[in-house]
């Protein structure tokens, strides 16, 4: 991600302080990550203490400090998904991409976490990619979702 | 500035407005025991040894005493059983992460607190954040800062700014109530900028 369009990013929120955490969210959306060059960049431009954005950076979820892939695949493990079955569908998109939750595999395309309930436990076993929900799924019916992302 | 008039352990004292109850009671010599506290920092309120009764109203409260501001007719025990057994709760709890720091040691004695109480979880900081406070409000270097959260949030260098400023400061390393600081600094000189040792 380069300089110019940090500071686009930033221009946007007229340079406060105060809008840090729109400022990161927004490169994190585009970025899919935070690299250490955009976090002092960050804190040139609003005047913080990259102490104070790692300390961000680092307390909420939604920023990642380490390259994410392109997609990001979220499978509920919540107890209704779990007893239809998000175990099976777990093991299949591991297998199709070759990586377990938490990790990023090497093409950057994607990103497997589990969470524990995406409040819809109807459709389960969901499985959530980019924010788009998937649900009643199968293995057949996760490789199939997976291979549009490919 | 007027004046408050408010009892502290059945002495009657008088503090002005805005300040806080530790602070009214250091003033007249009786001791709220503190670990977070630091006179010329920002109240913080994080270890909660500082908690006493106040009593307004005829209603009993626990409060942290560096940050409840003092109020008039408030009765405050900084001594009763419920308050000591909460310190020793609270040291107890301490004691898992850092068990045999000196910061801690006189106040153990005090409360009687059993260091084998809770399984040992040793991290060595007690999250005190007198070492980040000190750097970003007194120093204004903003070399350490906390990261993470929760169970995970712990203290952390920026290497280029330590390498440039800790090394002729170190004023934070006497604030550590565990000398846990000392280590994280060891450890982030000998990963990032080892050559800087003499």
């Amino acid at each position: 991600m380069d300089n110019n369009r940090i500071d686009q990013i930033i221009d946007k929120h007229q340079g406060e302080a105060s809008s840090l955490i729109q400022v990161l969210l927004e490169i994190q959306s585009e970025h899919h990550w935070l690299p250490k060059a955009a976090l002092e960049r960050v804190g040139e431009k609003l005047q913080v203490p990259l102490t104070r954005i790692q300390h961000i950076a680092t307390f909420y979820k939604a920023f990642s400090l380490v390259p994410k892939g392109k997609h990001q695949v979220h499978i509920c493990v919540g107890t209704a998904c779990h007893v239809r079955g998000a175990t099976r569908i777990l093991d299949t998109v591991e297998e199709a991409t070759g990586i377990k939750p938490g990790e990023t595999d090497l093409d950057l395309k994607f990103s497997l976490e589990t969470v524990n309930c995406l409040g819809c436990c109807a459709l389960g076993p969901v499985m959530e990619v980019d924010g788009k929900t998937h649900g009643k799924m199968s293995p057949v019916k996760t490789a199939e979702v997976l291979k549009i992302y490919e | 500035m007027s004046e408050i008039l408010l009892q502290i352990d059945g002495k009657e004292v008088k503090a002005g407005e805005g300040m806080t109850i530790l602070e009214a009671a250091q003033g007249v010599g009786i001791s709220i025991p503190t670990l977070c506290y630091h006179k010329n920092l920002e109240p913080y309120g994080g270890c909660r040894i500082c908690t006493v009764e106040v009593e307004s109203g005829g209603l009993t409260r626990l409060v942290a005493a560096c940050l409840y501001p003092v109020e008039e007719n408030l009765i405050v025990r900084t001594r009763s059983e419920k308050v000591d057994r909460i310190r020793k709760m609270i040291l107890e709890l301490l004691l898992a992460h850092a068990p045999d720091a000196a910061g801690l040691q006189d106040l153990v004695q005090e409360y009687g607190a059993n260091k084998d109480r809770f399984e040992k979880e040793a991290s060595f900081c007690i999250h005190c954040g007198l070492c980040v406070r000190y750097c970003t409000e007194i120093k204004k270097k903003n070399a350490i800062g906390f990261i993470d959260r929760g169970i995970r949030k712990e203290i952390c260098f920026i290497p280029q700014i330590a390498a440039k400023e800790c090394n002729d400061c170190k004023e934070c390393f006497e604030l550590c109530p565990t000398s846990y600081l000392q280590a994280v600094f060891v450890l982030t000189e000998s990963l990032a900028f080892p050559s800087s040792k003499n």
